[in-house]
């Protein structure tokens, strides 16, 4: 224990990502503040400082432990997850007709949040463990039921965003796990299949995300509709022009055409504000905080360390690119937030945990 | 860097990272180019159409649905009504008007501008409610005041019309502006701030299904948010009406029974535990709160020490004194002990040290006796041989400190003691002096009246235990029945077989309580004719020796009550009856009786399919006519002749023929138009009208 305690000190920790995490979560808590304005929402800013400064605790917490135990841990953790979800279907409060939530005491939690976690860690484990040669077919199908099993569970909640999150980080595993090009051609062949017979039997999607899923394709065709979410959307960030509207300018955002502007539509009502430069901005931001990431995957000590944070890169790419994506009319309606923008607890909670984890790691990269 | 990439172990391939790097960056210049296509080459276009973006979605309020008794006779209706608003983005300064508005609008002007500083930091366009129910001569003063005062808008809508002087308050409930504390809870996660939503009672309870949907128009709106013309709507989808299982007839009798005697009634049928008239007293006129109630009136309400708005026959938890006893002779007789137990009253009975008082001398005194004498010298003995483990286990088995689960909100679980109980929450010992005052229900145990009636009933059943409800559950969607009991836990239906014999045992000493006889304590509530069996409970406020120091004022009283069923075994009716501070318990046995025959004379007269015998007319009425002849054209009817004459009719038809018969041959048209009375009509159903002077003539 004495060599390690040596080798890590706060002295390591990610300064840089941490700034630039805080500058982002400084942006989302003005953008909160201009966008519930003058919804019954409003105060929710304050709401999400107390998520954030707890997030904070959090990740300083979870620097602190070693990685290495995490990792220990994660089968018992991975197994709390199973019950946590399958709890969640029995006894979680129906919100809006779907079971997600799950209350102990004052506060409400959703469980399939920091499953994710747990998946990041549990997968890191797994292909850890069978180090770096090259895979086999049981080893591929092994990875798809540790992530297909909770996936599952989450799916039929309904949470089709949350459980979407959980395939980045099967992805992510398999690729730099060893997967080699002849499998992963015929893992996206039958996937390709799979996904359409599962869309044309009708049974696994309901029919409002089938619509929702579709309606982006041309939101035009039905602006009332599925499709009027994403034309606002795209109204609100075009007509935010190169400096924007200015903050509580916005009449997208102020005239509650946007809707949820606090949280999943975040973006747009930041873009409509803040104009291309802010946009960009954000962008940018979340491009260097991602290359910090990777630079610290590459410096970790090991493997699973790696892994870890690579596994996080994916889930944040992912949500990123889906939740910006969907803003600007690229992807359907999903549900999934803006990782450290959009306002809610439980993906606050999640991100700075993570982001302990790499700090985690990183502190520990001269540790062998 | 003092790190060795020879001496750490196996890595991510570096080329494996610098494609991921990549990837990233790639998905980074395709969102930055999305962005760039719709802020920087679309900017103007979507300008354009954020100024055009002029459709703003206006709720078109949902009828609230209707409430109906068992019967489909109405009881909760709605009612058109007007409500006042405030638009403030007329470039008008309306702080000036505020005077005259509150004026005219009989309304008091530091509430209004109250009313204003809330909504400050509401959209500009966001219209402000401030009077709601507008009268005729306010809404004339609207109209008159057009040019001077345009910001006021009048909308229609609907409101709530309840039964007067408090019918059945508490089991309605009554609705009102949903409160910021409820928009945080998840259950009202589709409520907007002002939207009408039920308070209490089933108003509360079914919101959701009586609520309706509200629909929508999509009104255009320039970039200001003023209104400028319509595109569509879609129409809301009004709220279901329920049927509840409240019998009007029987909840007439019960408040009248009930008068206004502090307490609470309650009936069941205790097969299916619908619920057949439900009275709390003193009651609240829920009409006052459909429009925004006044302070005055609200404070009044909230501050009576006589709880107008507790619904007490499921929110009074009080001491069931002697009703308790029923509880106490089933635990008795299935242990085995009530059967062979003779006890000599002499007026009380003491062994722990401190004397517990009976009111009368008794005498020898069993199970059989028991019952109808209410002897506590009886129950404190049981109570000392059953002990307070077994009392309640019994109690609780039955349904004694748990709810009941009935479709109410705000039920209350009354309390059952044990020493376990008083362990945890006390802690301190139990002493068996505590076991003879729960033996006959006073000491710490506490029930609410509706509690009583599912037990009692039960027991008269054979233990067939039901759970309570007020709306028949077949006029809902089955799921959304099972999430709404799932968020009612209580002792539900259950069956706890009884023995047969102490069944009867128990019943028929039920049923001895009210017949006439010497120490019988309901005998004034005897019905002939009527198998009514019951138990009366006295329950003290204050102990003996205190009441003797006070100056017996009004609350030092007992409270009393009374649970009847009807007829005695497997009964189709159980009836409790709380009075508080009623002093004797025969009163509130009547009271029960008046309910309890009310019930059987309705079912008499349905069983019997009788009509309620009508009075007779005294005496057959004379009736005058015209008439023309049946067979006279329409076209000669200047000419046609007209018949005049007086009939007698009698209930059976006309019964003489005309007292004198007139002839007119000079008519006018106004007199052609007359038509012949209806009695005559009438007389002769279903054949053409012929009268029977025309025949005779």
């Amino acid at each position: 224990m004495s060599p390690m305690r040596r080798f890590m000190s706060f002295r390591d920790f990610d300064w840089l990502l941490f700034g630039m995490v805080a500058l982002l979560c400084t942006i989302s808590v003005f953008e909160i503040f201009s966008a519930t304005l003058h919804t019954k929402y409003v105060g929710f800013h304050e709401k999400q400082i107390y998520w954030i400064v707890g997030g904070v605790v959090a990740m300083f917490l979870f620097a602190k432990v070693d990685y290495h135990k995490l990792i220990d841990w994660v089968p018992w953790a991975y197994g709390f997850c199973l019950i946590s979800l399958i709890a969640v279907k029995l006894v979680g409060t129906k919100v809006l007709g779907a079971r997600r939530w799950i209350r102990i005491g004052p506060m409400h939690f959703q469980p399939s949040e920091w499953v994710k976690l747990i998946l990041i860690l549990a997968v890191a484990r797994y292909f850890a463990n069978l180090g770096a040669r090259s895979l086999t077919w049981k080893d591929i199908f092994k990875a798809f039921a540790l992530v297909g099993l909770p996936m599952m569970l989450v799916l039929i909640q309904p949470d089709m965003g949350t459980s979407l999150t959980y395939t980045p980080v099967l992805i992510a595993g398999l690729f730099l796990g060893g997967i080699n090009w002849r499998q992963a051609l015929i893992l996206i062949v039958c996937g390709t299949v799979f996904v359409a017979g599962a869309w044309s039997s009708g049974k696994v999607l309901k029919p409002y995300q089938k619509a929702r899923l579709t309606s982006f394709i041309n939101p035009g065709d039905d602006p009332k509709g599925s499709g009027y979410q994403l034309l606002q959307s795209k109204i609100a960030v075009g007509s935010g022009g190169i400096w924007g509207k200015g903050a509580e300018k916005g009449s997208q955002t102020q005239g509650a055409f946007l809707p949820i502007p606090h949280a999943d539509f975040i973006f747009a009502a930041f873009s409509e504000e803040h104009g291309f430069v802010g946009a960009t901005f954000v962008l940018l931001l979340y491009f260097s905080i991602l290359m910090r990431l990777i630079q610290n995957a590459q410096t970790a000590a090991d493997l699973p360390g790696s892994l870890i944070i690579m596994g996080i890169v994916a889930v944040l790419t992912f949500q990123i690119a889906v939740n910006v994506g969907m803003v600007i009319g690229f992807m359907p309606v999903t549900g999934i937030p803006l990782p450290l923008m959009s306002y809610g607890g439980s993906s606050v909670l999640f991100t700075f945990l993570a982001l302990g984890v790499v700090m985690n790691v990183r502190m520990r990269r001269f540790v062998n | 860097m003092a790190f060795d990439k020879v001496t750490r172990g196996e890595k991510v391939s570096g080329v494996k990272l610098t494609t991921v790097q990549y990837g990233i960056l790639a998905l980074m210049l395709a969102l930055t180019a999305g962005l760039w296509r719709l802020q920087v080459l679309g900017a103007q276009n979507f300008k354009v159409l954020a100024e055009q973006n002029r459709i703003r979605k206006v709720p078109v309020l949902a009828g609230r649905g209707k409430l109906f008794d068992r019967e489909n006779r109405l009881i909760v209706d709605n009612y058109p009504s007007a409500s006042c608003f405030l638009v403030r983005e007329q470039n008008h300064n309306i702080d000036a008007d505020l005077p005259i508005i509150a004026r005219g609008l009989h309304l008091d002007l530091d509430q209004l501008r109250a009313t204003l500083k809330r909504y400050r930091s509401a959209p500009g366009y966001q219209p402000i409610p401030i009077k709601e129910d507008v009268t005729a001569d306010e809404q004339a003063f609207i109209e008159a005041h057009r040019n001077e005062l345009p910001e006021l808008e009048t909308i229609e809508g609907e409101r709530r019309l309840y039964p007067r002087d408090g019918f059945a308050a508490h089991l309605i409930g009554y609705v009102g502006e949903v409160s910021e504390e409820d928009l945080n809870q998840t259950r009202y996660a589709a409520y907007e701030p002002g939207d009408e939503v039920g308070k209490a009672g089933v108003e509360q309870m079914y919101d959701q299904i009586l609520r309706g949907q509200d629909g929508s128009r999509d009104v255009i709106v320039d970039s200001h948010g003023r209104e400028v013309g319509y595109l569509g709507t879609q129409h809301a989808v009004p709220g279901k009406d329920l049927r509840l299982t409240i019998d009007n007839d029987l909840q007439r009798a019960a408040e009248l029974a009930l008068g206004d005697r502090n307490g609470a009634i309650v009936a069941m049928d205790p097969r299916n535990g619908e619920i057949l008239a439900l009275v709390s007293r003193p009651s609240f006129d829920p009409n006052a709160f459909t429009v925004r109630i006044e302070r005055g009136e609200w404070n009044k309400l909230i501050t009576d020490p006589d709880h107008p708005l507790m619904n007490k026959a499921i929110q009074a938890q009080l001491a069931p004194g002697s009703t308790f006893k029923i509880l106490m002779s089933v635990a008795g007789l299935e242990e085995g002990i009530a059967q062979d137990l003779k006890v000599n009253c002499s007026g009380g009975w003491g062994p722990y040290g401190f004397y517990h008082h009976c009111d009368e001398k008794h005498g020898a005194v069993d199970i059989h006796n028991a019952i109808p004498y209410s002897c506590d010298t009886f129950y404190y003995q049981l109570g000392d041989k059953l002990g307070i483990d077994r009392i309640s286990k019994y109690a609780s088995e039955f349904g004694f400190g748990q709810k009941t689960g009935i479709d109410l909100p705000g039920e209350q679980a009354g309390l059952m003691p044990s020493p376990r109980w008083l362990m945890r929450g006390y802690h301190r010992r139990w002493y068996p002096d505590e076991t003879l005052d729960v033996a006959i229900g006073q000491g710490a145990v506490q029930a609410t009246p509706l509690q009583l009636a599912r037990i009692i009933g039960g027991i008269a059943s054979g233990g067939h235990l039901v759970r309570p409800h007020v709306v028949f559950p077949d006029q809902m969607d089955p799921t959304f029945y099972k999430d709404l009991l799932e968020t009612l836990p209580g002792s539900g239906t259950t069956d706890i077989p009884i023995n047969p014999e102490d069944w009867v045992t128990i019943t028929d000493g039920m049923a001895a309580v009210t017949q006439p006889g010497y120490f019988h304590t309901a005998g004034s509530a005897h019905l002939e004719g009527i198998d009514l069996a019951g138990k009366t409970g006295t329950a003290q406020v204050m102990s003996h020796e205190a009441l003797a120091k006070t100056d017996k004022g009004m609350k030092t009283r007992p409270n009393v009550w009374f649970v009847g069923v009807t007829p005695r075994r497997n009964p189709e009716l159980v009836v409790a009856v709380l009075w508080q501070n009623g002093e004797f318990s025969f009163y509130p046995a009547r009271l029960g009786a008046r309910v309890v025959a009310a019930y059987v004379e309705k079912q008499r007269r349905l069983a019997n399919n009788l009509m309620p015998e009508k009075k007779v007319m005294p005496k057959p009425a004379e009736v005058g006519a015209i008439w023309t002849e049946p067979n006279s054209s329409p076209d000669s009817a200047a000419t046609a002749k007209i018949h005049g004459g007086r009939f007698l009719v009698g209930p059976a038809g006309i019964v003489d023929q005309p007292v004198s018969g007139v002839r007119a041959e000079a008519v006018t048209k106004a007199a052609q138009a007359v038509a012949p009375p209806a009695q005559a009509r009438a007389a002769q159903p279903g054949q053409p009208w012929k009268p029977e002077a025309e025949k005779k003539q």
